[in-house]
């Protein structure tokens, strides 16, 4: 059932925040190899979209894809794990932060290819449909997606043959260092006008408005409508990659920077709940991370000669490299 | 003994695996009409639902496969030309084929790529001609080059069952082969055969190569005596096979239909010389560095591996060492 609680949305957001927070932390400590793509001040997209789905939906997230997998319903202790490579992560230490999936709670996917996904939500939802089962897609995808020919093409394919998929926009304003307005012409709901595609645009800072939209939206496919986009406008509070930690690259100014920070989705959720209220998820969620950090800690690192196991589903056995 | 095309038994295959199996469907660009003349009568037989005409739009496709796949179906996709595969490569290669290993086996993706026509087609020059079986093989893809219509049928219902991708190359210069086939039945992925046996020279033949060697063996027969060894799958390749066939002629030439440069000819010489003390240096024969097919037929001709260059590559490495 669609869940319109707000102390819900307010726990689904303080997650994804604190997550987010202790792996930029593991990647300081070196525990995360390879560095991450933090999602901080977008929480509210993942948190009101998952927020409008059910179990049985299906999303695929994105290179900056943590809130995704999280808000869809993946276990915080074994999201973790992946990041730091062990046997007990989502994927078996063999995806990573980029590559992170549960298909078991219907997340097929972070996608490190942007634009990519997309068109595989599609094929997906239209193959589980076409079986009779009841369910709808979200994909998410920056701005940066959005020249994306692939992507383009999912919107006609899923358009034209009526696929319930929501395309979800984070419009964070950058792709890496490029702004919108020096990628994209035309506008990002013009691209889903073009395909007969409903596009609503919402404000991202906001998970209350997020879910509410995406909610409608939802109905509406449920009840036999096409694909329709969402343009979250938001802002990336963080690096684009944690790399930027140590290299500063300036492309954004301070003043925007600030501002940007200043609508913080966390915050705007927390201000709808008591005080009280609001201390005891928070607490909660830090207990939920601090077992989460000690289980993946803890957990083996894969051994190397299994490097290459699950390389094929068809048992398939690989030539190894050696001499 | 019922005489059966190369075109009619991808269509049996095709026809028999639908029957068989309710999650297998079809995708392509003017697949309903059957304008390759691969999916005729499929579209009465089964219904629009399963024979899907798509827009243009091969990427999309080719990952909406993927999702599919991912969801518990048996995508076949048919691609109009060869190089449609260069634009699918990324979701080929990026996605459907990485997924069980980045989901770390959390899922399959049982798609295939069928590729009527692959290699020249006399006359459709540069960007219709290409014959990239051995890009596939390289990214670990499995990947199949049947030679003839039991195959064609045996190894496109293989790929079809397969758990993993699979892209399945009928060559241009195999479709109009016609052969008498009593059984129909599957052949099994990563298993060569021996279509000529002989005692003194190996020669692996790809595809539609399979046919001029057989046909330059007969030529030579008088002066030697050669093994046509046809591996059929490329990846997996049958290692075992093809070493048991060189270990007794100690002589290897292969004809491949790929460019030089890291084609399959170079990795099948590779392996080889690794387990088989050979007797004599291997040869090979092979589309030049680069190749792109000129439109005018004798300089296509003259860009593909061809019978007379393979008959000289043999009497080479039979002069050598002996
Ligand atoms: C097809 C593709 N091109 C380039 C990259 C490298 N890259 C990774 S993230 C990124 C920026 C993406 O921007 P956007 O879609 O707006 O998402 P955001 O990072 O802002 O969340 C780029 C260029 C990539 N991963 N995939
Ligand atoms: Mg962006």
């Amino acid at each position: 059932m669609t869940d319109s609680d707000p102390v819900r949305l307010y726990r689904t957001v303080r997650l994804i925040r604190r997550f987010e927070e202790r792996a930029i932390d593991l990647v300081r400590a070196g525990e995360i190899v390879g560095g991450i793509h933090p999602y901080l001040g977008q929480e509210g997209i993942a948190a009101g979209v998952c927020a409008a789905l059910r179990d049985g939906d299906l999303v695929t997230g994105t290179h900056r894809g943590h809130g995704h997998v999280l808000a869809k319903g993946a276990d915080p202790a074994r999201m973790l794990a992946e990041l730091c490579g062990r046997v007990t992560g989502l994927n078996r230490g063999r995806g990573g932060s980029m590559h992170a999936a549960d298909l078991g709670v219907g997340v097929l996917g972070a996608n490190a290819i942007v634009g990519a996904a997309g068109a595989i939500l599609t094929g997906a939802v239209w193959a589980r449909r076409r079986r009779g089962d009841d369910l709808v897609g979200a994909t998410f995808f920056g701005d940066g997606a959005v020249n994306e020919g692939m992507l383009l093409e999912a919107f006609n394919l899923a358009a034209l043959w009526r696929v319930p998929v929501l395309f979800v926009c984070e419009n964070n304003g950058y792709a890496t260092t490029m702004p919108v307005a020096g990628a994209v012409a035309g506008t990002i709901a013009g691209r889903a006008a073009a395909f007969g595609m409903p596009a609503t645009a919402v404000d991202g800072q906001d998970p209350e408005e997020v879910r509410a939209t995406c909610a409608a939206a939802v109905a509406r496919m449920r009840a036999g409508g096409g694909p329709e986009l969402v343009e979250a406008r938001t802002y990336r509070f963080d690096a684009h990659h944690t790399f930027e930690h140590r290299v500063r690259l300036d492309y954004r100014p301070p003043e925007e920077v600030a501002a940007g920070r200043s609508r913080d989705p966390v915050d705007i959720q927390g201000a709808r709940l008591p005080l009280s209220v609001r201390e005891s998820v928070d607490a909660e969620v830090e207990a939920v991370l601090d077992a989460a950090v000690g289980y993946a800690l803890a957990s083996p690192a894969p051994d190397p000669a299994t490097a290459l196991e699950h390389l094929y589903a068809s048992g398939l056995t690989a030539r190894t490299g050696g001499g | 003994m019922p005489r059966l095309s190369y075109r009619r038994a991808l269509t049996r295959a095709l026809a028999d695996e639908m029957t068989r199996d309710e999650s297998v469907f079809l995708l392509g660009e003017d697949i309903r009409v059957a304008a390759a003349n691969v999916t005729t009568g499929l579209l009465k037989k089964f219904g629009p639902e399963r024979v899907l005409d798509t827009p243009l739009s091969e990427q999309a496709f080719t990952s909406f496969a993927t999702g599919a796949a991912l969801a518990g179906t048996r995508p076949v996709i048919e691609f109009q030309i060869p190089s449609l595969l260069f634009l699918v490569f990324e979701q080929i290669v990026n996605h459907a084929h990485k997924f069980p290993l980045m989901t770390g086996g959390q899922c399959a993706v049982p798609v295939t790529y069928l590729v009527p026509g692959s290699g020249s087609r006399t006359g459709w020059a540069g960007q219709h001609s290409d014959h990239p079986y051995s890009l596939f093989a390289h990214v670990g893809v499995t990947t199949v080059v049947p030679a003839t219509p039991a195959d064609a049928y045996g190894l496109l219902v293989s790929a079809i069952r397969c758990d993993d991708p699979v892209v399945v190359f009928a060559p241009a210069g195999a479709l109009d082969v016609r052969a008498d086939v009593d059984d129909l039945v599957p052949v099994p992925l990563g298993r060569g055969c021996v279509r000529r046996a002989g005692t003194d020279v190996t020669v692996v033949a790809v595809g539609h190569l399979v046919h001029d060697a057989l046909a330059v063996a007969d030529e030579l027969a008088d002066q030697v005596s050669v093994e046509v060894f046809d591996p059929r799958t490329l990846y997996p390749f049958d290692w075992d096979g093809l070493v048991e066939s060189v270990s007794r002629t100690g002589r290897l030439v292969v004809v491949d239909d790929s460019n030089r440069s890291c084609g399959m000819a170079g990795e099948i010489i590779a392996t080889v010389v690794e387990r088989v003390r050979l007797a004599a240096s291997p040869r090979r024969v092979t589309r030049p560095d680069g190749a792109v097919l000129p439109f005018a037929p004798a300089l296509d001709r003259a860009v593909q591996p061809g019978r007379e260059q393979l008959s000289a590559a043999i009497q080479l490495c039979l002069k050598d060492g002996s």
